[in-house]
């Protein structure tokens, strides 16, 4: 019981610390024409003191697996909550590992605050400790899950250096096709931020908007089935022919489209317009505030890096990466589905999306490697592939049902 | 003068870049289109670019682009994706018995959408012919994508470029001209970096004026190896189709019932099954969970596995003989020889026999003794007690009223029972029909003698087994491991060389890497150093 408290406590120092090891990391970067320094020297300077801060709340984060671990009575990689928080770990990880061979710090300045969204979006998940369902009592869940974690945590390394690059080098003195598909990653950034802030204010605040939901039932016999959807964010849209049980804070605006009639696409769909609403809200303000593009503002910072020790370093990221993610999500993957399921590979969205992702990623490397693509086509693919980690992780769970399904709980 | 031919009059295949003795691009190179050749396959012909004009040089040269083969991959990628947009049709939670209800089930589920998915065949995707022929491609495009360049690189690689030619030196990406320092002779020169380079774990090749320090080669065929890997691995996937290699077969077994495994001379017995649940003393944390909701710790089947050692005689009865015994549990699988058997599937409380007792509704509902009608083995006739009799007539396990009027059974498992029996009084020489269906007996007479009185039926859990072979597992996981130890050895390992040449008075420098020029160009700084050369090492401004 104390362990868990203590493990808890021990996440929030994580979280703290990289939230300012982020703002230090940033400082490292903006702080460099402030009067009367010596850019080196600055930059140096406060990228040693946010490296260390990292090193700290690693070490925390560690406390963190540990004591949970022994709380628990298994590794903590067996719910969303606890996946989230380790794959953050990972992150943190590879970022200290890479600046171990390249010691380029200011890349904190892109890996911290992704490291800060996805341990802050573990904690929209339950957090409490759940006992082991059957197939998940192997051991084959701390290798297998770790060892992909880890690989998708360098791999988001790779993604985080590829999206400086682009920033540094894509040109911001005139509107280009390039500069626009930016600004749209950097808005995307801002709608999971928008979201996270959502999701976390609705939940403490439990103002649910319920709706009985009239279905025909599946299977021959026909009829119908009634189901309650639960909000937890204020209504926008409403499923299809449904009746308001319990009211929210506001009044639905319209019904969602018909063929919408999946289990809770309606409140999948609500989910996503606010979150793409808090999200370019998030963005007008930002744009009015620095009156041009984001990556233009944020350009200049990053003035003094060499693009091409960026891309280096993407690029080392993924060939890091890669073998290991190889091993972690296929083929230790492969080994415990036999064990598990009696099949090495069944077509579960969640192991096609890993599939997808080695060949995005084998896709990546081939380009890269024997038709040259590198610098600005190799960092956007670096940008897609993350994308993808993110659509296995996130939307595989909650989105599609499948086996690994017992991970959204 | 014939272009295949070097000045150095060796004679090269067409579509050679550097000359395969003395290394001196064929044709004058320059700037940016000129530029000198990529050292990747040691500027050696492929077979692809010697042989172009029968049929299969072309479909040769096809597979043999990488353009063409990640072309092949993103659309399985894409393929993939599509997919998972709706479940696949084995991954579908309600039952689906028909194919009508599986085409309901995509509309009425997903909508117009649904339906086109299902119209399309995509809910079989992943089992469809054009998804196996993309995984065909695929495998043709990575024997002979590495075939094309393994073999010239081979050849490349085995006879180490010594004795290049100036040109071959000049451009390389790392190169470095000086003079002969005052006063020291060349073959100490040579010496001296030779042990320095030594030391750094080159191995050495000399000969007049002309050094090469070589480490690591092997990471060159890091990317063949992988590839190796991976036919392997697509071999051992298609061996599954090879009759005998993969078996997968499902029973469902009542408890104290022994089925056949079919097809194999195997039975297999359920001793009992069990589900255990968490109990709150075992949370290490305290959870709210709803009424009545427990979460499970262990799905088990104490189970026996026979062989029949009649299996081959027709007709024979079956002779059992004990092979294996103990728990199944989900991640411990019964392992005998080549065959596993899987928990994999459970139904609790079923219903396994039911109970009635037969009254005698004239002389104020005396009990005349048991009924059991057990639903797998259904009695034929049954001693209620002296001098009456119960006979099963007709049994419908899963009883529907088919389309013609007449009773069916949809599945040979008792979901919805259905009897037809006759009452024997001997005695009294009587003889009533009644039938049992939902819960209730109907008998056939308004004003009938006898009735059963429904009883609590027996409950009993079955569990569901998956039973498999699978013989190519052991090669598909040898892929896998070949695949990592090729993408390790090309991905942490690098092929390095430096030449060193005394022409004319001059040293020359090169050196070559696949990768980490940072690297390369650190430690080829630290030879020169050593050997006290006022050289800086740069990098040529080709990329």
């Amino acid at each position: 019981m104390q362990l868990y408290k203590l493990s808890d406590w021990l996440l929030d120092a994580a979280f703290l610390l990289y939230v300012l090891a982020s703002v230090v990391f940033i400082v490292a970067m903006t702080g460099k024409r402030w009067s009367g320094r010596d850019p080196k020297q600055h930059e140096a300077r406060y990228g040693r003191i946010g490296y260390w801060m990292t090193v700290v709340g690693c070490a925390a984060q560690t406390g963190y697996v540990i004591t949970r671990w022994i709380a628990g009575g298994h590794s903590p990689t067996s719910n969303m909550f606890e996946f989230m928080a380790f794959f953050d770990y990972c992150i943190i990880l590879a970022y200290l590992i890479l600046y171990r061979i390249y010691k380029l710090p200011v890349i904190g300045a892109f890996v911290l605050p992704l490291g800060v969204i996805m341990l802050a979006y573990s904690y929209v998940f339950p957090k409490e400790i759940t006992p082991l369902i059957p197939s998940l009592q192997s051991y084959w869940l701390y290798i297998h899950v770790t060892t992909a974690a880890l690989g998708e945590g360098i791999l988001a390394v790779g993604f985080a250096a590829g999206l400086m690059y682009l920033i540094m080098t894509v040109p911001q003195n005139v509107p280009n096709k390039s500069a626009r598909w930016l600004e749209l990653v950097l808005a995307v950034v801002l709608m999971l931020i928008g979201f996270i802030g959502m999701d976390s204010i609705y939940a403490r605040l439990d103002q649910q908007t319920v709706f009985e939901v009239t279905r025909p039932a599946p299977g021959a016999q026909g009829g119908e089935v009634k189901t309650e959807v639960a909000y937890t964010l204020p209504a926008i849209v409403a499923p299809a022919d449904s009746k308001l049980v319990k009211e929210g804070p506001i009044t639905p605006l319209f019904e969602a489209p018909r063929w919408m009639e999946g289990k809770d696409a309606a409140r999948k769909l609500n989910t996503m317009i606010w979150s793409v609403l808090s999200g370019l809200v998030l963005y007008a303000v930002l744009r009015l505030l620095l009156r041009k593009r984001l990556a233009a503002a944020i350009q200049p910072m990053l003035a003094d890096i060499k693009p091409e020790l960026v891309d280096e370093i993407s690029y080392r990221a993924i060939s890091i990466g890669y073998p290991v993610f190889t091993l972690g999500a296929l083929i230790f993957a492969m080994i415990w589905a036999d064990q598990a399921w009696g099949r090495f590979w069944g077509w579960d969205p969640k192991e096609v999306w890993a599939l997808i992702v080695w060949l995005f990623y084998s896709a990546y490397l081939h380009l890269r490697l024997s038709r040259g693509w590198i610098g600005a086509k190799s960092a956007w693919m670096s940008v897609i592939g993350f994308v993808m980690i993110l659509i296995t992780l996130v939307v595989v769970n909650l989105v599609i049902a499948g086996l690994h399904s017992y991970a959204g709980v | 003068m014939d272009q295949r031919k070097c000045e150095c009059g060796h004679t090269n295949p067409i579509g050679t870049l550097l000359c395969e003795s003395c290394g001196k691009p064929l044709e004058a190179f320059g700037e940016g289109q000129n530029a000198f050749p990529d050292m990747r396959y040691e500027g050696m012909a492929r077979r692809s670019q010697t042989y172009t004009t029968k049929w299969i040089d072309k479909v040769w040269n096809f597979f043999s682009s990488v353009k063409v083969a990640i072309g092949i991959i993103l659309v399985i990628l894409i393929a993939c994706a599509i997919g998972t947009i709706f479940p696949q049709q084995q991954y579908i939670p309600v039952p689906v018995p028909t194919e009508q209800d599986v085409a309901r089930f995509y509309s009425d589920t997903y909508g117009t959408l649904g339906r086109f998915y299902y119209e399309l065949g995509l809910h079989n995707l992943y089992s469809s012919w054009w998804f196996a022929t993309l995984l065909v491609l695929l495998g043709t495009s990575l024997v002979i994508c590495s075939l094309d360049r393994a073999i010239p690189l081979y050849k490349a690689l085995n006879k180490p470029r010594l004795n290049q030619h100036k040109s071959f030196l000049k451009g390389q990406k790392v190169f470095a001209e000086t003079n002969l320092p005052e006063g020291t002779r060349a073959e100490e020169l040579l010496e001296a970096s030779a042990a320095a380079m030594r030391k750094k774990g080159y191995r050495i090749f000399a000969a007049d004026h002309a050094l090469l320090g070589e480490k690591g080669r092997f990471s060159r065929w890091g990317p063949y190896v992988n590839h190796i890997g991976l036919i392997l691995f697509l071999l051992g996937v298609l061996l599954r189709n090879v009759p005998g290699f993969y078996m997968d077969k499902y029973v469902w077994v009542r408890e104290g019932e022994t089925v056949p495994i079919p097809d194999t001379p195997y039975y297999v017995k359920n001793v009992a099954y069990h589900t255990e649940y968490w109990a709150k003393e075992e949370l290490p944390v305290e959870l709210e969970l709803e009424e009545g909701f427990a979460i499970p710790k262990s799905y088990q089947t104490d189970a026996v596995l026979y062989l029949n050692k009649n299996a081959d005689i027709p007709g024979a009865p079956p002779d059992l003989v004990e092979l294996a015994s103990g728990p199944i549990l989900v991640n411990h699988p019964m392992q005998y020889e080549e065959l596993s058997l899987y928990q994999s599937g459970f139904q609790e409380m079923q219903l396994g026999a039911l109970n009635f007792t037969l009254v005698d509704l004239k002389e104020g509902n005396r009990e005349i003794g048991p009924v059991k009608l057990d639903l797998f083995d259904p009695p034929k006739e049954i001693e209620v007690a002296a001098g009456y009799k119960v006979r099963v007539l007709d049994y419908f396990p899963d009883f529907k009223m088919g389309s013609d009027g007449k009773p069916i059974t949809q599945s040979n498992l008792p979901n919805n029972p259905m009897f037809t029996l006759e009452v024997i009084a001997e005695e009294k020489n009587i003889s009533e029909k009644m039938a049992y269906l939902q819960g209730t007996v109907i008998t056939q007479k308004k004003d009938s003698r006898y009735g059963l009185k429904i009883e609590m039926p027996d409950l009993i859990d079955i569990t569901g087994l998956n039973v498999r072979v699978d013989k190519a597992l052991p090669l598909i996981y040898f892929g896998s491991f070949v695949f990592m130890v090729g993408v390790v050895m090309g991905f942490f390992w690098q092929h390095r060389r430096i030449w060193v040449q005394i022409q004319e008075g001059k040293v020359l420098i090169a050196a070559h890497t696949n990768k980490n020029w940072y690297g390369l160009r650190q430690e080829l700084q630290g030879v020169l150093d050593q050997l006290n050369l006022p050289v800086k090492v740069e990098e040529n401004s080709k990329a």
